[in-house]
């Protein structure tokens, strides 16, 4: 399935509309109403953009691989790993910061600015994601990696699967869906140290102890890993991935993009040597650029839903152009626009500031801004006040009012912090809480590290100071340095004194 | 019927179907696709053999896993009810005073506390414990039969006018449908009353209800009107009236003497319980 999104691609007129009887044809000699996978058999090419894949590749896997084993030294029985998602302890753990449930908001802020930076990338330079950063594409480059260690390159691959069963291709089958399913079980296996404490996971998972999460995790990371990976590969980028179908609204006919610069190329044909380059493309039409692509497609078709932008092409087209005497970057980084004008014998601009760049640039700005604002305004106290609601006041003997509250502090430092409660509102307010013999302005209280207690605080204001039905409070909590206030109201009902 | 045709552009056969000059093409789906719908039955299938799955006349088909969500229900309960246990345990032994003063010990019969208040008191009382007219309220420092952790844990076990033989017991005469004081001395007292809790009456009916309050009604709430716990007699100069503050609410007060019951617990909770609940009260209370 080739859908053009370039209507003024160049090899339109070779495509001729079937006849629906020699549709129906073609599909019951293709296997009926489904379509088989057809196999793409990607040939290696060595350049710029590959040794730039295989760097990436390195670094984005070591990441993966490496980060969970980390230490960072934390106090007590806090877990020493750097990064830990600890959903037991319900904490997670990013090298010096520490959040909280509560505090997930951070989270979403991350992946906010994540979306928005995929956007800019997108706007700029087409699926840099795509092409080099997805694990889809980085574990499918692995995997197909292997399988050239075991069956060769592009022309070995295809004889060895025609070839009819023997022990040659039986052994070279095995060995590489072996290694193949060794490199699935160590992408799900590193997946989940970032869950639990490696060292320890790392034995008890070997002897059975570990949790069934872990496994269960293990397990099916291991088998999407292969499956997607090994087996299915780009159709999980054209029919499973909704990105594709999202670039749309980012992409622009300034966005730079792996480009076939049919202003350059065409007429394309075969040439020979010493014969003249007049009245003709440089495209030789040697078909390399397709033979590269993992994805299967032609890239003289126009930019297309199933592109990524890997560049492979661009390797691929630029050893010909050598090997033929003309420039390199047929194929090459660039806009739609620009090689429209080129066609029509104008000076190509290339825009990077435009509408969507400019907007995109700023909220990410903004979204970041806010982020770092917001994490290093974080506060080590955490207040929430929930009044009692039912009864919302109590009168006492002496017509005295007294409000119920139920305090949730929490304690975000490591180290123990005694708490002093003050209550701003009616004037003489006394607080107690359950367990303490008396009444006091200052309530304290001890809030172990690392924890959050629930306070109930009983208010009572003498009647002489309660002057309205709706009092505005304020509940003032000190540790130290930090303070925290949460505003609340003191209720009297209809008590006009 | 649908109008079949090739695509210019892509060079597949639409299905016919249009929407707005958009028209549909027949691509044929990936062919992975149709092996997950296989795959799909196969699961269905399994899934029947082993979870129950099909109703019958007589019951269900069990499945060989023996899963069961009943089964289920009762062993997380049961091993709910083995974890109170323990925490239960802990409650027996020791005093009300240490419960309360225990942080952990305090938050387990707060909650245990609560849950049973709500399943059981809140009937009378309100999910609050506020009370209403009749029902004491229980957040205030006011308490007809003292609001100390025992005295709680006491009434709760015997009641109030219960059938316990042990239950708190006091009874106010019906001093007007009992025919003990007229009428007219009735509205008397009120006024005496409304004196007592500092609120402006009749200074005359006051003067005549004096030596009437002396001789019918000091016995229990005292010469001053102050109320006696050992008697479950109110105070009468505070701001907290059960049976409601208003003249007429004191004057059929006076005349019906009406008094609720409150059940005895201590056959229906065992100890444990009933001292959680008190520790519960307790905190919630104002005082004492």
């Amino acid at each position: 399935m080739t859908v053009v999104i370039d209507r003024k691609a160049a090899s339109e007129s070779s495509r001729h509309p079937e006849s629906a009887a020699a549709r129906l044809r073609t599909r019951s000699a293709a296997g009926g109403l489904y379509k088989p996978r057809a196999p793409i058999y990607p040939k290696l090419v060595s350049g710029r953009w590959r040794t730039t894949k295989w760097l990436l590749l390195i670094v984005t896997l070591g990441i993966y691989y490496i980060t969970p084993w980390i230490r960072w030294e934390r106090p007590g029985a806090l877990p020493d790993q750097a990064v830990l998602v600890d959903f037991a302890g319900r904490r997670f753990y990013f090298f010096f910061i520490q959040l909280w449930p509560q505090e997930v908001h951070f989270i979403t802020g991350l992946l906010v600015i994540a979306a928005l930076a995929l956007f800019l990338a997108t706007a700029l330079f087409g699926r840099l994601w795509c092409g080099y950063a997805c694990p889809q594409t980085v574990w499918t480059d692995l995997y197909i990696h292997v399988e050239r260690l075991f069956e060769g390159d592009r022309n070995a691959r295809m004889k060895l699967d025609a070839a009819p069963w023997s022990f040659d291709k039986a052994w070279r089958k095995i060995g590489k869906h072996a290694v193949w399913l060794g490199v699935a079980f160590g992408t799900g296996g590193a997946w989940i140290f970032y869950f639990h404490d490696a060292p320890t996971l790392i034995r008890t998972f070997w002897i059975g102890q570990a949790p069934a999460t872990a496994y269960v995790f293990c397990a099916l990371l291991t088998a999407t890993t292969y499956v997607f990976a090994g087996t299915m590969r780009e159709q999980v980028c054209t029919y499973m991935c909704p990105w594709p179908r999202i670039q749309g609204a980012m992409l622009d006919q300034h966005s730079l993009q792996v480009t076939y610069r049919r202003d350059r190329g065409e007429p394309r044909g075969a040439h020979k040597k010493g014969a003249s380059w007049d009245g003709r493309g440089d495209c030789v039409d040697c078909q390399q650029c397709v033979t590269a692509c993992p994805m299967g497609i032609d890239i003289r078709d126009g930019s297309q839903l199933e592109c990524i932008n890997c560049a492979l092409c661009i390797d691929a087209c630029d050893e010909i152009m050598l090997r033929v005497g003309r420039p390199a970057g047929l194929i090459a980084f660039d806009t739609d626009a620009a090689v429209t004008a080129r066609e029509a014998k104008q000076a190509p601009v290339y825009k990077l500031a435009r509408g969507r760049t400019v907007y995109y640039a700023a909220s990410l700005a903004a979204v970041s801004g806010l982020m770092l604002w917001g994490l290093t305004h974080r506060s080590l106290i955490d207040l929430h006040v929930l009044r009692d609601r039912n009864p919302t006041f109590v009168t006492l003997h002496d017509g005295a009012i007294r409000n119920g509250y139920t305090l949730k502090i929490a304690n975000r430092t490591f180290e123990p912090r005694p708490m002093e409660i003050r209550f701003a509102g009616p004037a003489g307010v006394q607080l107690k809480t359950p367990g303490e013999p008396t009444a006091t302005q200052v309530l304290k209280v001890d809030i172990p590290p690392n924890e959050v207690r629930a306070v109930r605080v009983f208010v009572t204001a003498p009647r002489s100071s309660v002057k309205a039905a709706n009092m505005p409070a304020r509940f003032d909590v000190r540790a130290g340095e930090a303070r925290t206030q949460v505003a609340t109201t003191f209720l009297s009902g209809a008590a006009n004194p | 019927m649908s109008n079949r045709e090739t695509d210019q552009h892509s060079g597949v056969e639409t299905t016919g179907h249009e929407w707005d000059g958009i028209k549909e093409l027949d691509n044929p789906l990936p062919r992975w696709w149709l092996y997950v719908f296989y795959g799909s039955i196969v699961v269905a299938v399994v899934y029947w053999v082993l979870m129950p799955a099909w109703p019958g006349v007589h019951g269900y088909t069990k499945g060989l896993l023996g899963q069961s969500d009943r089964a289920e229900v009762g062993r997380q309960l049961a091993a709910l009810q083995a974890q109170r246990g323990a925490e239960a345990a802990k409650l027996k032994s020791v005093s009300l005073e240490e419960i309360e003063r225990d942080p952990q010990l305090q938050a387990y019969a707060l909650a245990a506390g609560q849950s049973i208040f709500g399943d059981n008191c809140a009937t009378c009382h309100g999910v609050g414990g506020a009370g209403s007219k009749g029902y004491p309220n229980l957040r205030d420092d006011v308490w007809l039969w003292g609001g100390s952790l025992e005295d709680i844990r006491h009434t709760i076990e015997v009641g109030v006018r219960s059938d316990n033989p042990h239950a708190r017991f006091s009874q106010m005469p019906a001093f007007g449908r009992d025919q003990m004081l007229q009428p007219a001395q009735i509205a008397d007292l009120t006024e005496y009353v409304l004196v007592l809790s500092h609120r402006p009456a009749d200074r005359a009916a006051v003067a005549r209800a004096a030596p009437v309050f002396a001789e019918q009604c000091a016995a229990c709430h005292g010469p001053q009107g102050l109320g006696d716990r050992t008697k479950g007699a109110p105070n009468l100069t505070d701001a907290e009236w059960l049976y409601g503050s208003a003249r007429e609410d004191i004057n059929g007060q006076i005349a019906n003497g009406r008094g609720g019951v409150m059940p005895t617990w201590s056959s229906r909770f065992t100890p444990e319980t009933i001292k959680a609940l008190a520790v519960y009260i307790h905190a919630n209370a104002a005082g004492q």
